[in-house]
């Protein structure tokens, strides 16, 4: 046993006042370090943007990081032949001309399209652009002879341009294109094609030498970039739409994944602008005068089912009672608001949602009566097991929203069970077919990958056409409806613009009425904004605009 | 001594070995698609195997962990198949990065764990001694991460006074000493201090009360020894013991907390590493674990060698 050791009793007392003198010593070292901290800012006219994504998205062409790449450097140092009109915020986000000034089909050829090219538009180190560079920039991600050709940049933009077979230059501003199949929907593939300046490459003579001084047609020019930490972009106050000439100087775009270190980074005064703030730090971020920005874009949360033989969702009374037993609105008050509950595929006012029959809401009775019919009950629940990922691009509060739904189909004679699994696990089993063993020998006969549903492809094609099964796309369910397979495409071969709308709000209407999901949510993509940021306007849509922001201190 | 190093030096190669094993087939046991942080969901199947085939992930494992092993032994840890950069271009920096908040988390926790572990043992079982034992047993248990976001709270959103990420003011990932950029450290190394602190205090204490009792220590003073020269005998008889513990603690601290680098942003191995697991960065991560653990092995090697010249018996 110990015995206590001579203890200098006097010397007490004055450790312990040493000991305070010495924290709050360490405290005052540690303020008086930090004064100042506000001389970091960056001066007036400079946009600090804090994104989501944990690297600074390639900067050649073709970015990385997902939409998130797209929005931060593909649309901000280039510019496509059909760009994004992001310059309103209560209609859907549509086409407008881009290094186009404008396209059509050949009446002739439905095979053929014609893009004028715009005149007098430079790349940032100085050459013109012409339709030489569309030309190379097919090259480059096609031409796997061509010496431009980049296999990575290649697989970014497959999946983009599927229908594109040769591009060929008729004059210095004129370009044909020419596709596999008639496809009415070349400029909206067109749009996620970026053009790179080919005189740069070739006076740098490689792709890791033009990454160091990347050159675009794009509204902002790129400075500097120090990977993992922040990518700096100036104003290009020669860009050809004056309309879109950037009001502020620079722009430091940071690299922040961890929503808590953003929302400190905006409450320090770090940055001026921050992607996803999480919903339980928006009423700190209000009281302290941020402002949050939140709009509908064509994104949804919803449940895939399974299709394949044997699938209790086959049974179109329990998908729509599935339909009818979600509290959608009680989900976004959990979410602060931070949602569009669904009432469809598409968010409503979407310009392909026309005018289902069947309405979504909260109705557990009707829904209880389906189950009844379908043949379940309290004491016979239909037992469905849904794979969701912890966390991942654009599934909001996963886990939480889902133990929300679970609460709520359980009280439908559902007994809703999960396959939790991390995200890149859940994109790995997402590109399985749902008859693949990865999914049936756990009997996972459901999933919940949120979606961007940008354009016709994206938001209705992969997942409802039946050559569109995964991994041929996004058709998880392995759904093979003739309708769907007729009408998209009939749409796939309609040129006038208003017409092939008038057919995808037909096909909308259809997977409402047929419940062939089930719906749950929108995101609304919030965004906080240090006070002094203003004139940005929140698009309805995955891209956003930087230029018409200024900052006014 | 020779030999003794020789022999810990030779037990270091069939450690290698297993790491690099288990480090190499670690990351593949998960679930998980490294092409899905690169590719789109639907990207076709041509394209999937293209690029599988850039990336050598088409071959079997034992052939890859081959290539790779051969690659590794002359420094070419391969390409990270998110940033297309050589794995050697991620590593260096982050790791240099990582060993300056190492340096300070471990400098200021070891410094504050021996004196408080020393008073705590010294004036053992009185109020001081619980004092300092409340406060080893609340740095050792508080979660650092939730420590770090608070103190981001206080100092970076309330107060005002340092800044909450990021590790110097321009942005850079490059640390030049500046009483800008040391603001950027005072936050993340007093985070990662605390756990270290609370453990070389505990364990000091221990090792110091138990000496004090011991009957050398009785000896020393009865033979008039003064109260500073019996502590010098204490301390090197403490030593072995600290020295052992604050060993492991560097090298946890060298790898970079994970939670710590990603809350504020700096850009060290345990954000690499983070990144690199969301993204299965498979390159990435098997470069970085094992470099990781070959540093901890070296340092481990370095402090069974210490500890050897500190007290001979260890040899035996």
């Amino acid at each position: 046993m110990m015995s206590p050791v001579r203890p200098p009793l006097k010397k007490k007392p004055t450790f312990v006042r040493r000991l305070r003198t010495a924290s709050l010593g360490i405290l005052a070292v540690a303020a008086a370090a930090g004064l100042g901290t506000h001389s970091l800012q960056a001066a007036d006219k400079v946009l600090r943007v804090a994104m989501t994504a944990s690297d600074i998205p390639i900067n050649i062409g073709q970015p990385d990081q997902g939409f998130e790449g797209f929005r931060f450097m593909g649309y901000m140092l280039y510019d496509t032949l059909v760009l994004w009109d992001l310059s309103k915020d209560k209609e859907s986000a549509g086409l407008m001309p881009g290094l186009a000034e404008s396209w059509s089909v050949d009446p002739e050829n439905s095979k053929r399209w014609i893009f004028n090219l715009r005149k007098g538009v430079k790349f940032h180190d100085g050459s013109d652009f012409t339709a030489d560079d569309v030309v190379w920039n097919f090259q480059k991600v096609r031409d796997t002879k061509a010496p431009q050709y980049e296999a990575k940049q290649a697989a970014l933009v497959a999946v983009r341009i599927p229908a594109l077979d040769q591009v060929n230059k008729i004059d210095d501003h004129t370009v044909e294109i020419l596709t596999k199949e008639p496809s009415a929907y070349v400029p909206y593939q067109v749009s996620f094609w970026f053009m790179s300046s080919q005189e740069h490459w070739e006076k740098v003579g490689s792709w890791a030498e033009f990454a160091k001084n990347p050159s675009g047609t794009g509204p902002w020019k790129f400075v500097s970039q120090t990977q993992r930490a922040k990518v700096e972009m100036e104003a290009n106050k020669d860009y050809w739409n004056p309309k879109r000439v950037p009001k502020v100087d620079r722009v430091i775009l940071r690299p922040i994944p961890e929503p808590s270190a953003r929302v400190a980074a905006l409450l320090s005064g770090q940055v001026d602008f921050v992607e996803a703030p999480p919903p339980d730090a928006v009423p700190r971020l209000k009281s302290a005068g941020m402002q949050i920005v939140t709009n509908a874009y064509p994104h949804n949360w919803a449940i895939k089912p399974s299709r394949i033989k044997g699938s209790p969702w086959n049974d179109v009374r329990v998908r729509k009672a599935a339909n009818l037993c979600i509290d959608r609105q009680g989900m976004n008050k959990m979410l602060g608001g931070l949602s569009v509950p669904a009432e469809g595929h598409v968010p409503p006012g979407d310009t392909w949602f026309g005018n289902p029959t069947f309405k979504l809401g909260y109705k557990p009775d009707e829904a209880r009566k389906l189950m009844a019919d379908a043949g379940h009950s309290a004491e016979k629940p239909l037992t469905v097991k849904i794979a969701i990922s912890t966390s991942g691009s654009g599934q909001m509060q996963p886990l939480p929203m889902f133990e929300f739904l679970q609460a709520n189909l359980n009280e439908c004679f559902f007994n809703v069970e999960a396959e939790v699994m991390e995200w890149n696990a859940l994109t790995a089993f997402h590109r399985k077919p749902a008859d693949d063993k990865i999914a049936t020998s756990k009997n996972v006969n459901a999933v919940i990958v949120s979606h961007a549903l940008q354009d016709p492809y994206s938001g209705f094609e992969r997942f409802f056409l039946s050559s569109r099964i995964s991994p041929a796309g996004s058709n998880w369910g392995m759904l093979k409806e003739p309708f769907y397979d007729e009408m998209l495409a009939k749409a796939a071969n309609t040129f006038d613009e208003e017409q092939q709308n008038a057919i995808l709000r037909q096909v909308h209407e259809h997977a409402v009425d047929n419940a062939q999901w089930i719906w749950v949510t929108h995101d609304v993509n919030p965004r906080a904004l240090a006070p002094h940021v203003k004139g940005f306007v929140q698009a309805k849509s995955w891209f956003q605009d930087l230029t018409p922001i200024s900052i006014e201190k | 001594m020779l030999i003794y190093i020789l022999r810990r030096l030779l037990y270091v190669i069939p450690i290698a070995l297993g790491v690099t094993v288990v480090c190499f087939s670690l990351v593949y046991i998960g679930p998980g698609d490294p092409l899905s942080s690169i590719l789109p969901e639907d990207a076709p199947q041509e394209v999937i195997d293209r690029i599988k085939a850039e990336y050598g992930l088409d071959k079997p494992l034992p052939v890859q962990y081959a290539v790779w092993l051969g690659k590794a032994l002359i420094g070419d840890f391969g390409t990270s198949i998110v940033t297309g950069r050589p794995v050697l271009v991620e590593l260096g920096p982050s790791l240099v990065n990582s060993l300056i908040l190492a340096i300070g988390g471990a400098m200021l926790g070891f410094i504050v764990g021996v004196v408080l572990g020393g008073l705590a043992g010294y004036y053992h079982g009185r109020p001081a001694d619980r004092m300092f034992t409340a406060l080893a047993i609340t740095g050792v248990s508080v979660p650092h991460y939730w420590l770090a976001i608070v103190l981001v709270i206080i100092f970076s959103v309330e107060l005002a006074v340092l800044p909450s990420l990021g590790m110097t003011a321009s942005g850079s990932t490059e640390f030049t000493f500046s009483a800008e950029n040391f603001q950027h450290l005072v936050l993340p190394v007093i985070a990662l201090s605390v756990i270290p602190a609370g453990i070389v205090t505990r364990t000091v204490r221990g090792a110091v009360a138990e000496l004090l009792n011991m009957e050398f220590v009785e000896a020393l003073r009865s033979k008039g020894l003064s109260e500073a020269k019996v502590i010098k005998h204490v301390t090197k008889n403490a030593a072995p013991q600290v020295l052992a513990v604050m060993g492991l603690q560097l090298g946890y601290l060298l790898g970079g907390s994970i939670l710590i680098e990603t809350v504020f942003a700096w850009p060290g191995t345990g954000l690499l590493l983070n990144n690199a697991i969301f993204s299965r960065d498979i390159p990435v991560l098997q470069g970085t674990i094992l470099a990781l653990a070959l540093i901890f092995v070296a340092l481990n090697l370095t402090v069974d060698i210490v500890q050897a010249t500190l007290d001979p018996r260890i040899k035996r």
